[in-house]
């Protein structure tokens, strides 16, 4: 019997040789990621229910991210209880506050997840591992809890919607643009349940990180889960990050499997998109956007924070300056990326540029600290979400695109299509 | 199993978690302090005006976005009995058949009460009656799993019960 890369999977860690969408499975899980928002409540249920255990340490990463360094007594204390969680169970890989980052991105480039394993988190953009061929997934705080003290959770077989590039992304054109162009065609509900499984000759060239931003933004959609068949480039990434071989399943879906819907994109037919107030898929041509005014520009989150956005931004902030009535906000994903730009001076740039650069963490992505979005403030962002009030006041308006997007419209104070600045002399540089 | 309520309709697709409870309360977890900002940015006074066994009706999605259960902790402190939408965000779902919480998937469903009607909910029947307008409709009754999850008292009582645990 046929199956999708999602069946496959399900159907691996159940020990069948087939399932079909709409059964209801409890699956074993590979890694639980825990993050000092969502677990804390989950640990304090466990305790409060005589089940404060958890089914394998080694298993479960945790990484606070959301108000780390604490913005306030409050997320001190939820920094403190996970932490405290974590010294009590001898979980095996914790990140403290300045050698990790955001969880998700953290997590990509461990070298823990393998592709074939299942990964839950209590947030909803794990789906991010699931460029690495794992199917990972964002589940609540009891479900959470389930999983920390079962090491299983119970779903039904997703549905899968396949999306099959083709050709090359042209310049000035990214993977955000692919993502935002995919939820605009099937809307913010239009992988409700599924899962999104990416594939095509067009994926051979998107790098892992590019790959990273597809799946990230799978719940932006409505999907269970995003989902990328290992290949060629996810092997070369294993080896990299040490990935022990014996644990890869890089499952291939069968060429007659059953699709929900399958949606063509052709890469090199995508312009810029820009996606309006208050939904991910409210996306429009740049063209539509250009010449809105900004008060803020922000690169970062687990969406496009990561090394290959940064050195796009500073391509472009290079030798220029951001505008004067602009803050520009840069957030390295990780501790390891906030590295790898000082290396390469990507970080002098930034700041000579008048852009502040933070540490790394969830910053202003969810409107908790670092550039939290004032009364009717307008802020284009390289996040995931522009729902009212995400970052900040709900009259603020936020606007999602790729970072060179972000970095062109902060040089400008206007949104911007960053294939129309003037090209900068050596000299100027 | 009926449960009657008065109704607060949304006529909106797409109602999700940052404006069920906003990011700026998530530093806590406890319900009656989430259910004093339950739904502001969408209606700054619904906090003010929802009372025990009240119930909200939206379109399509409901509850999209983060993970974060607070949303339905939050809609529960504050007294909210179920929730009726044409359809849910699926962690929003997991989450509140993780807590017993009542919803109910009904077709259209915005079109068919006013904020303010009392409507009178059959659980196991899968009907819906409007007592202003004297509508009976519908729906598909929660899977067998939520009850049960519901009848144990939550799924961690559940899995307790279950008493399993899967040793590598
Ligand atoms: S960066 Fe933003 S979207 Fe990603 S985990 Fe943090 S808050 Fe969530």
């Amino acid at each position: 019997m046929s199956m999708t890369l999602a069946e496959k999977i399900l159907a691996h860690k159940v020990g069948r040789d087939v399932v079909r969408p709409g059964e209801l499975l409890e699956v074993p899980v590979d890694w639980v990621l825990a993050h000092e928002v969502t677990t804390p409540a989950a640990i304090k249920m466990l305790e409060a229910r005589d089940m404060d255990r958890v089914w394998n340490p080694d298993r479960v990463v945790a990484v606070p991210d959301h108000t780390v360094p604490a913005k306030d007594i409050a997320s001190a204390r939820l920094y403190q209880r996970l932490r405290a969680w974590v010294q009590r169970h001898g979980i095996k890989h914790w990140y403290e506050v300045g050698r990790g980052g955001i969880a998700h991105t953290v997590f990509e480039a461990s070298g823990l997840p393998a592709p074939g394993e299942v990964v839950v988190s209590g947030d909803s953009h794990t789906p991010n591992a699931g460029a690495l061929g794992t199917f990972a997934t964002g589940i609540g705080s009891t479900d959470l809890a389930g999983a920390i003290y079962a090491g299983t959770i119970w779903l039904r077989v997703p549905e899968t919607l396949r999306i099959e590039l083709k050709g090359r992304l042209g310049p000035g054109v990214y993977a955000k643009d692919i993502i935002l162009e995919v939820i605009r065609r099937i809307g913010d509900d239009g992988a409700r349940g599924m899962a999104m499984e990416w594939g095509g000759e067009g994926m051979a060239s998107l790098s892992m990180e590019e790959r990273f931003t597809l799946t990230n933004m799978a719940v932006e959609a409505g999907g269970m889960t995003g989902i990328i068949p290992a290949d060629e480039t996810t092997q070369a990434y294993l080896r990299e990050k040490e990935t022990p071989e014996e644990r890869w399943h890089c499952f291939q879906p069968d060429p007659d499997a059953q699709y929900a819907q399958v949606v063509e994109v052709d890469l090199s037919q995508l312009e810029p998109v820009v996606a309006f107030p208050n939904r991910p898929g409210n996306g429009h041509p740049i063209s539509e956007a250009v010449g809105i005014r900004i008060d803020q520009a922000y690169v970062g989150s687990c969406t496009n924070g990561r090394i290959s956005d940064l050195r796009e931004v500073a391509r472009i902030l290079r030798g220029r300056q951001v505008a004067p009535w602009v803050r520009m906000i840069i957030v390295p994903a990780t501790q390891e990326i906030y590295k790898q730009a000082l290396r390469e001076g990507l970080i002098e740039i930034f700041v000579d540029a008048g852009a502040t650069v933070s540490y790394p963490s969830c910053g202003a992505c969810l409107g908790m600290h670092t550039g939290v979005l004032g009364p009717n403030d307008v802020c284009i962002s390289s996040t995931n979400r522009n729902f009212t009030g995400r970052m900040g006041h709900p009259t603020a308006q936020i606007y999602l695109a790729s970072p060179a997007v972000v970095a062109a419209s902060a040089v400008t104070g206007h949104i911007t299509d960053p294939r129309t600045l003037e090209p900068i002399t050596e000299e100027a540089a | 199993m009926k449960v009657t309520g008065r109704v607060h309709v949304y006529a909106r697709d797409h109602i999700n978690t940052d404006e069920i409870i906003p990011a700026r309360y998530l530093t806590s977890d406890d319900p009656a302090y989430l259910a004093q900002h339950v739904m502001e940015d969408l209606d700054p006074d619904f906090p003010k005006s929802v009372q025990p066994g009240d119930i909200v009706v939206a379109g399509k999605n409901f509850g999209t976005g983060s993970s974060r259960e607070h949303a339905v902790w939050a809609l529960k402190a504050a007294g909210v009995e179920v929730v009726i939408a044409e359809s849910f965000a699926n962690i929003f779902y997991r989450n509140a058949i993780n807590n017993g919480f009542l919803i109910v998937e009904l077709p259209n469903a915005p079109q068919h009460f006013q904020t303010g009607d009392q409507v009178e909910v059959d659980l196991t029947g899968g009907t819906l009656t409007n007592l202003r307008t004297g509508q009976e409709l519908h729906f598909s009754p929660l899977p067998d799993f939520a009850i049960q999850v519901r009848e144990a008292g939550g799924y961690l009582e559940y899995l307790k019960a279950k008493g399993g645990s899967q040793e590598r």
